[in-house]
């Protein structure tokens, strides 16, 4: 009886919270996210900017896996673009100090032409053979990677990049990357709602739903789908430059393919297409596990066991978007 | 580098290529049969082949620590075999069972990622069962060099070109000449219709991944005791790998998965005197984006690139 009653006030609690405008819970949300740092600590700050570089990365391959309907399973190539250009252009590797505000637009630029050059070849397929040849183009990379030693020094990564500054002011702290990457992701979550509702957003769900329906509609088809993958690759450029700036030293085992399978799990996981959603999944897929570091031996069997259960049993994902919403309501 | 091109040096990397190229057509063999009944990538194909080689080791340590082998190491490399087939096709079988039957007509995504899924959870089985550990295959009987002419090749060698072709011989007849192998045929052609004209398709399918993963647990026990060493983590490249010659061939085409196989094997041992050996994988990879996008049919294949 109390059981119902409190799980009865609990949902209707939860309604109202869900009945507000939209732009009201946004600014309750990331108003509590941005007062947080001090009181938990620099663990939990840490860990928290963790979680928003995934969700960079979330919101971007949303673009190409939930928006466009492309499975992309080589997006940490685009990730590991990003971090080693920014590596290479400041940090003493080279000489070059270049500043990390002037990196960020390069970097976003340099991976979605890896995205647009990856693209052009492969974008006439379809389905299961894109998402392999993205694996193997993810894996070319890592070994490209592990093996320019000249460049990359290899194995023994890069060290000492610079931090990001502002005037005098230097990025040192987890708590100022924190908000860093917590302004990368309000960033992020703008333009990539902006564009879902845009005439680009509608042309990659209708050729999501029914590529032939689309190009018969005028849709182009293939500049679309390289559309997608251009911009979905610039957000994983700027996540990897963060991510390099923060470590301030990146290795080739930063980017296994394990990046590109967590981050497609996480959106999975959210639900395709929705922006709750990838946060939701990064926070499940990211931060639990890293707060559970005992149980890091069963994470990545968990990892497998979800994705199995999720693709029977609610396929839509945990916080579907509200297209995908009505479109599974309409074909009961 | 420096490699002088003597004629006996390419003609033992060709050998080398066969060897590795046999172990890719028995892999790429389950991809494209399950392709062919079910059009879903079988993401987890490289863990099952994984498993038939852990049970391979298993059978084989028992053995050694019973002093079995010793006498009877024929005996034993064949129990090893028959091990292998077994836990693999259970597993295969199981796998299809449970995680693939409930999304048969579900968006092709979701098996898709339901079998990296699969693919993931397996590997970290066997890495929990394991502790992670590398392990080393008992040496049944050991590496001996056969000197045919100037060229030398290894009885290991010999015995996995061998096997291989035996079995692909065994599964062709097996497809081509049995009831069940037309059947297959079948509901690779139009599931409805076979099942229409009174085929299980269900039993089918399920005869379909028993095939596809013996192939696999063959595969996995002979790489056991040719490479000698086994891990959780060896399903991964290998299986992409088979992928891209089931490609290579036209993926649903059984004699092009072979010849993939062998083909992609000797271009990467090829590669290998051209280039330094870490870019191996590298050639690989990129022969699969090529083929993709000059011949996406294959060399012997159907047009299956555009199909959804």
């Amino acid at each position: 009886m109390i059981k119902q009653i409190l799980a009865e006030r609990l949902s209707r609690r939860w309604q109202g919270i869900l009945r507000m405008p939209k732009w009201l819970q946004f600014v309750l949300i990331t108003g509590f996210v941005a007062v947080l740092p001090p009181f938990i600590g620099n663990y939990w700050t840490h860990v928290l900017a963790y979680i928003g570089i995934y969700v960079m990365l979330g919101v971007g391959i949303n673009v190409v896996v939930g928006f466009a309907g492309l499975l992309d399973l080589g997006y940490v190539a685009f990730y590991a673009i990003g971090a080693y250009s920014y590596a290479f252009l400041a940090s003493p590797k080279f000489g070059i100090h270049i500043p990390f505000w002037m990196m960020i637009p390069a970097c976003a630029a340099l991976a979605s032409l890896g995205g647009a050059l990856l693209g052009i070849p492969v974008l006439r397929m379809r389905g299961d053979y894109l998402a392999i040849v993205t694996l193997g183009f993810g894996e070319i990379i890592r070994i490209l990677i592990n093996n320019l030693d000249a460049l990359t020094n290899g194995p023994k990564g890069l060290l000492r990049i610079d931090p990001p500054t502002i005037g005098s002011f230097t990025f040192t702290t987890p708590t100022h990357f924190y908000y860093l990457i917590l302004g990368g992701c309000l960033l992020s979550i703008f333009f990539t709602s902006r564009l879902n509702n845009s005439r680009i957003g509608r042309a990659w769900i209708a050729m999501r739903e029914d590529q032939d329906a689309a190009a018969l509609m005028g849709i182009d088809i293939l500049k679309y789908k390289l559309l997608a993958f251009a911009i979905g690759a610039s957000f994983a450029g700027v996540g990897g430059t963060i991510f390099a700036a923060k470590q301030g030293s990146i290795f080739p085992d930063d980017f296994s393919v394990m990046v590109s399978v967590n981050v497609i799990c996480l959106i999975i996981i959210g639900g395709l297409g929705s922006i709750p959603g990838v946060i939701i999944g990064a926070i499940i897929l990211i931060g639990i596990p890293e707060v559970l570091r005992a149980a890091a031996m069963y994470r990545m069997l968990a990892f497998g066991l979800l994705l199995i259960l999720m693709m029977i049993f609610r396929p839509m994902g945990i916080f579907p978007s509200a297209r995908r919403k009505l479109e599974l309501k309409k074909e009961d | 580098m420096s490699v002088t091109f003597t004629p006996e040096l390419i003609i033992e990397q060709i050998i080398n290529g066969l060897t590795i190229g046999a172990i890719y057509a028995l892999i790429a063999l389950g991809y494209t049969l399950v392709y062919g009944v079910l059009l879903m990538i079988n993401f987890a194909h490289g863990e099952i082949f994984m498993f038939g080689s852990f049970a391979g080791y298993f059978v084989l340590a028992w053995f050694f620590q019973s002093g079995f082998a010793t006498n009877h190491a024929f005996l034993s490399i064949v129990m090893a075999f028959a091990g292998g087939i077994l836990v693999s096709s259970a597993l295969g079988v199981l796998v299809e069972r449970l995680a693939y039957r409930p999304l048969r007509n579900a968006p092709r995504l979701s098996p898709l990622i339901c079998a990296i899924g699969v693919s993931i959870f397996l590997q970290n089985i066997m890495m929990l069962f394991v502790e992670a550990k590398i392990l080393m295959y008992p040496d049944v009987f050991p590496e001996k060099a056969v000197e045919i002419g100037p060229v030398s090749i290894s009885n290991f060698q010999i015995l996995i070109i061998t096997v291989s072709i035996v079995m692909m011989a065994g599964l062709y007849v097996f497809v081509k000449k049995t009831n069940t192998g037309k059947a297959m045929r079948a509901v690779a052609e139009d599931k409805d219709t076979a099942a229409l004209m009174g085929i299980n398709v269900d039993r089918i399918i399920t005869t379909t991944f028993v095939a596809g993963s013996s192939l696999a647990a063959v595969a996995g026990v002979m790489v056991g005791m040719y490479y000698s060493q086994i891990s959780h983590m060896m399903g991964f490249i290998p299986g992409i790998k088979a992928f891209t010659a089931a490609v290579l061939g036209g993926i649903g085409n059984m004699p092009g998965a072979m010849l993939g196989g062998y083909i992609l094997g000797v271009a990467e041992a090829l590669g290998v005197l051209i280039l330094p050996a870490q870019y191996k994988d590298v050639i690989a990879f990129s022969f699969l984006v090529l083929i993709l996008i000059f011949r996406p049919r294959g060399i012997m294949g159907e047009v299956v690139a555009e199909r959804t």
